[in-house]
């Protein structure tokens, strides 16, 4: 009975191993290297109405090589200040970036009136592939 | 001192070459989609004459935020202007660079003149009122936030990006503070083209 357990322990990795092999060794491939978000009609009223809401998240990840490209749409019908430049209302902004830090930005579409985005460098090693991998399955899942 | 240069290059993003900018040409700086008219100044310049942007339509306008007695980012944003316009060589002609004080208090035509004629006599600088420079930065998004030393004196955290306006007047693009003199010659001559 004590060898079942283990035999279960063995097949469960014998299992797992292809997934870890694909996502150590496997190519990333993105469908673009924008990462695009919004600010919704109406967040300004929102916010002067006392809602706090928060359109976008406090901190946002880019990785170089793969989503390098913050691009920011201002939906809203008032103008938006992000960091380093002012949007009017259906503008957009393309800012893309070439080197792996940590930038904090101004930003009127949060409440808190700060925004950070943490550009990584890309993944090369199998263990930061992997890594890499579970994080965007993760953010995906629950934003 | 330090802490407010950090602070301003803490608004500094280095860019990467773009694809399908306004100019349909990779740029370097962030690039505004679709572009709009530049928000118009109202103030005098440094040069004697009202600081209107519609006095420079037809030749692309690098706008910038700052003051005289900046330590470290407007000096080396200037010095890096200074460069592209260097580098620029006849094309330079084409290219107008304004600097807006956020210290209206303590920077008067002659002050600004004389610290932007250390790096180019061609920098044309804005003052104004306290209240006509808060309306200029207003309309650019621009912030500033005085810092008083123990000493006494005071620095100034301010928006330390350049903004570009195109031959037609258009804010096209936000060079973030940090690029090199090769990046805005290079997004200079894809804006003098365009």
């Amino acid at each position: 009975m004590a060898q079942r357990p283990r035999l279960v322990f063995i097949l469960g990795w014998l299992a797992l191993l292809p997934a870890l092999l694909w996502a150590g060794f496997a190519p990333i491939r993105v469908a673009s290297r924008e990462k695009l978000f919004e600010i919704p009609n109406g967040t300004y009223a929102r916010r002067m109405a006392g809602d706090k809401v928060e359109i976008l998240p406090a901190q946002i990840r880019l990785t170089l090589g793969l989503e390098d490209v913050l691009l920011l749409r201002n939906l809203d019908d008032v103008p938006q200040v992000f960091g380093p430049t002012i949007m009017m209302p259906g503008q957009s902004f393309r800012l893309p970036f070439e080197k792996a830090a940590s930038y904090q930005f101004m930003c009127t579409a949060h409440a808190s009136g700060q925004m950070t985005i943490v550009v990584e460098d890309e993944p090369h090693m199998p263990w930061s592939k992997i890594r890499w991998r579970v994080r965007e399955w993760w953010e995906k899942r629950h934003g | 001192m330090h802490r407010i240069a950090l602070t301003l290059v803490l608004a500094g993003a280095l860019g990467a070459p773009a694809a399908g900018s306004a100019m349909d040409m990779p740029l370097k700086a962030g690039v505004l989609s679709p572009a709009m008219p530049a928000p118009e100044l109202k103030l005098a310049g440094t040069d004697g004459k009202p600081l209107h942007l519609a006095r420079f339509r037809g030749r692309v306008v690098l706008l910038a935020f700052g003051y005289s007695r900046c330590p470290e980012v407007c000096p080396t944003t200037l010095a890096t202007l200074a460069g592209a316009r260097k580098k620029l060589g006849a094309d330079a002609a084409g290219v107008q660079v304004v600097y807006v004080t956020v210290d209206p208090e303590r920077d008067d035509a002659e002050q600004m003149r004389k610290f932007l004629g250390v790096f180019d006599p061609t920098f044309i600088g804005g003052i104004g009122t306290r209240a006509e420079i808060d309306a200029a930065q207003k309309s650019y998004g621009v912030s500033s936030t005085k810092k008083v030393f123990g000493s006494g004196g005071y620095g100034i955290a301010h928006t330390s990006s350049i903004y570009m306006i195109d031959r037609a007047g258009r804010l096209a693009a936000v060079m973030p503070y940090g690029h090199t003199v090769d990046d805005f010659v290079h997004d200079l001559q894809i804006l003098l083209r365009g």
